[in-house]
């Protein structure tokens, strides 16, 4: 049996992550991030409420489990929210879970979870992972359909994931609930969190409007042909296969096909317009172990919420960087949201999308 | 686990508890009812008292019961800044930010509620209050001065016999917190010269949930508490009999045997103190390096979280605390710590180690084989790139 070190939100995943491992006769050890929020809006960041970290603790004290806060507000500030910022004002739509699972929880979080002892770190992912054949291990999607984040653990490692374990993965979340139930964690009952934790349940646009008000210079609307349309408010109020809220008085729906950032423009065109099928993505982890050694067949889930897509993904400059050609083209391809490639259940790797044509 | 937050509280001791556990259930009476199990129950009360006032070297009249230091506290406060200034006019009270909270704080809702002036006195680089810097403020207006006996976050032990002869030559009543001081220094109120002094059980190995507050006869002081005429008026509420009676036994066992227990702790807080400035770099002692509480040890470390570092300790199997106490991960700096003159970068490496009567030298001596190590730990986490500490 192991010392392990748990991320826990007070939730329930991340309780009953804890409950099974301590179950299974590990050492468990619960931790909790303190992340950053806009000064005056600490008590709302969803992850690291007063109420969360009650709960947390409550969760805790119902495992006999030891538990700490780590502070990493200066750090999250500086790497995430700054990463968001910049994306926007980049005319990007970021995903700061992205970078907070890397850089935060897997990193910062992980250096933490070594120091207290830690042989692994769990979180209440549903993931699961598997060593195969050629001594790798997988990161393959969690047994739950609904539920499954693989997409946004890509970013792990083979040296990360030879250290992590995800306890709920191959659970479908009705059990999940379930087993809270019967652990006793009825103070687990927070529900399902959706929004950016640092948003405080607040829109994007009224932050980006105090902190990158750049992104929210309004701009004008162009289509292909170079023509001004009208006004935008902001490029970061836009995403890309938007038709809604342009307010445009057009014959046919336009449609947002891209921003440029540099000269503050949205470009807008007909629905033959839209669509792209050829995704250029950076910073690659091969999640999967190696550069895999020529061009192969993939899924690809190019947003969170995205379906997979069949395509070619080829690897480039050693594997840091991947081109990625659709079968079909894609409506919606996103500068800043990572495309992450699958074999069937197996995360093979992904990155950033940096441009789609 | 080694417990070394005996500053935070302190274990029940065995005696107190067989002294408390009859009047839970056997002697359970009411002390303001008339009958037999009432006249039992006042018999218990009154005698705590007396054995109280005996230590106080005051009258049992003197002395009433709360429920904890922070009670005791704003009663004294409250009580008698509101009175004083009925009488006088008197407006201004006199502390410092170094106070425990239940001072501090109390004092700005005085300021914020009732409108009176704050006169903040600021310590010197040990954390210790001068006469002379009490003297600097005390006006015809001040209504009371409330310096607490010694620091709970640094131990220094302020000069409370200079600071009463200031005060008591212009008639002003001096309040102080002796809820750190009480377990190992002297509390004779006039060898002291106090006019209010706060006591809390669970800091001398009595029950949790009990305090006392000693009122020289003739300082004015209003109730904050009204109902029942319990304590001479002054805190209405049922008596807590078997508090009140853990309270007095823990309180006469730490005076009785006070010498003991300080000669016991002495040279283990020395050995702790001596060995963490030899052995661990850029550490520096916080309060007095002499006049200190036996038990106290307390330390700045510079680069570093101190909450982190108390983590640490615990996952370790070491039971400490820092100044900037906060469970919630949100690191900043203590006022002591701050009025210490210390910057952000020393400051919020902080960490207490205090010593009871069940340390042992063994347990001194695996912890300061441990904490080198985990300091380093600790300062290579908190100078993770990004990490601003």
């Amino acid at each position: 049996m192991s010392n392990v070190v748990v991320a826990m939100s007070g939730g329930v995943d991340s309780s009953v992550a804890a409950a099974l491992l301590k179950q299974q006769g590990h050492t468990v050890t619960g931790v909790m991030l303190r992340l950053w929020s806009e000064p005056g809006k600490e008590d709302s960041n969803r992850c690291c409420t007063p109420d969360a970290q009650a709960q947390a603790r409550r969760v805790a004290a119902r495992l006999e489990i030891p538990f700490y806060v780590v502070d990493a507000k200066e750090i999250f500030r500086a790497t995430v929210v700054n990463a968001f910022l910049e994306g926007y004002t980049r005319g990007e739509t970021p995903n700061p879970c992205l970078s907070c699972n890397r850089h935060i929880r897997w990193e910062f979080l992980f250096e933490h979870a070594r120091a207290l002892g830690a042989e692994y770190m769990a979180t209440g992912h549903y993931v699961r992972l598997k060593k195969n054949a050629a001594g790798w291990i997988d990161l393959l999607k969690g047994i739950d359909p609904a539920k499954d984040q693989s997409y946004v653990l890509h970013v792990l490692t083979q040296e990360k994931l030879a250290q992590a374990l995800f306890p709920v993965g191959d659970y479908p979340k009705a059990e999940i609930r379930a087993l809270a139930e019967q652990f006793g964690l009825s103070v687990a009952r927070r529900p399902d969190s959706q929004d950016l934790c640092f948003l405080a349940g607040e829109d994007y646009r009224g932050f980006l409007q105090r902190h990158a008000p750049q992104a929210s210079q309004p701009g004008e609307i162009v289509n292909r042909a170079g023509q001004v349309l009208g006004k935008h408010t902001g490029l970061a109020n836009y995403t890309i296969g938007q038709r809604k809220g342009l307010g445009l008085a057009s014959a046919q729906p336009l449609y947002v096909l891209g921003k440029d950032a540099a000269r503050n423009v949205l470009l807008v065109g007909a629905v033959e317009e839209l669509g792209a099928s050829d995704l250029l993505a950076d910073g690659i982890n091969w999640t999967c172990g190696e550069v895999p050694p020529a061009p192969f067949r993939a899924l690809i889930k190019s947003r969170y919420t995205a379906r997979e897509v069949p395509g070619l993904v080829t690897p480039l400059e050693n594997g840091r960087r991947a081109a990625v050609r659709f079968d079909a083209p894609q409506r919606d391809l996103t500068p800043g949201q990572a495309a992450v490639f699958y074999d069937g259940e197996r995360v093979l790797g992904g990155g950033i999308a940096i441009e789609s044509k | 686990m080694i417990y070394l937050d005996y500053a935070a509280t302190t274990p029940l001791d065995a005696r107190v508890l067989d002294a408390l556990l009859p009047y839970f259930s056997g002697d359970f009476g009411n002390p303001s009812s008339t009958h037999r199990y009432g006249q039992r129950a006042e018999a218990a009360v009154e005698t705590a008292r007396e054995t109280l006032a005996a230590i106080l070297h005051c009258r049992p009249a003197e002395l009433i019961f709360t429920s904890c230091g922070s009670e005791s506290d704003n009663l004294a406060l409250r009580g008698t800044a509101l009175a004083r200034r009925a009488q006088t006019g008197a407006n201004r009270i006199v502390t410092s930010r170094s106070e425990h909270h239940a001072i501090s704080r109390t004092a700005t809702a005085l300021e914020k509620d009732h409108g009176f002036q704050l006169d903040w006195l600021e310590s010197d680089a040990t954390g210790q209050i001068s006469a002379a810097s009490v003297e600097k403020v005390l006006s015809q207006d001040t209504a009371l001065v409330s310096v607490m006996y010694s620091n709970n976050e640094i131990g220094t032990i302020n000069p409370l016999r200079e600071i009463s002869g200031l005060c008591r030559k212009r008639g002003i009543p001096l309040h102080t917190d002796a809820v750190q001081a009480a377990a190992y220094l002297p509390i004779n109120v006039d060898d002291l010269g106090v006019d209010l002094l706060s006591l809390g059980a669970h800091k001398f190995y009595g029950p949790k949930g009990i305090g006392a507050l000693y009122i020289r006869q003739g300082t004015p002081i209003q109730p904050t508490q009204t109902g029942g005429g319990q304590e001479f008026g002054l805190r209405a509420g049922t008596h807590n009999v078997p508090l009140i009676v853990g309270l007095a036994e823990a309180l006469r066992l730490a005076d009785a045997e006070r010498e003991a227990r300080c000669a016991h702790l002495r040279p283990l807080r020395d050995r702790i103190i001596g060995t963490v400035l030899e052995e661990i770099p850029e550490a520096r002692l916080t309060g007095h390096p002499a006049l200190r509480v036996p038990n106290h040890a307390s330390f700045v470390f510079k680069n570093l979280d101190g909450n982190l570092l108390v983590n640490l300790l615990d996952s370790a199997g070491f039971a400490c605390s820092s100044g900037s106490a906060c469970k919630t991960g949100n690191p900043e700096p203590s006022e002591v710590l701050t009025s210490l003159g210390l910057e952000r970068d020393w400051a919020l490496g902080s960490l207490r180690v205090t010593l009871g009567t069940g340390t042992t030298p063994g347990q001194v001596e695996s912890f300061l084989s441990a904490l080198p190590g985990l300091v380093e730990k600790a300062r290579a986490l908190t100078s993770l790139p990004g990490r601003g500490a």
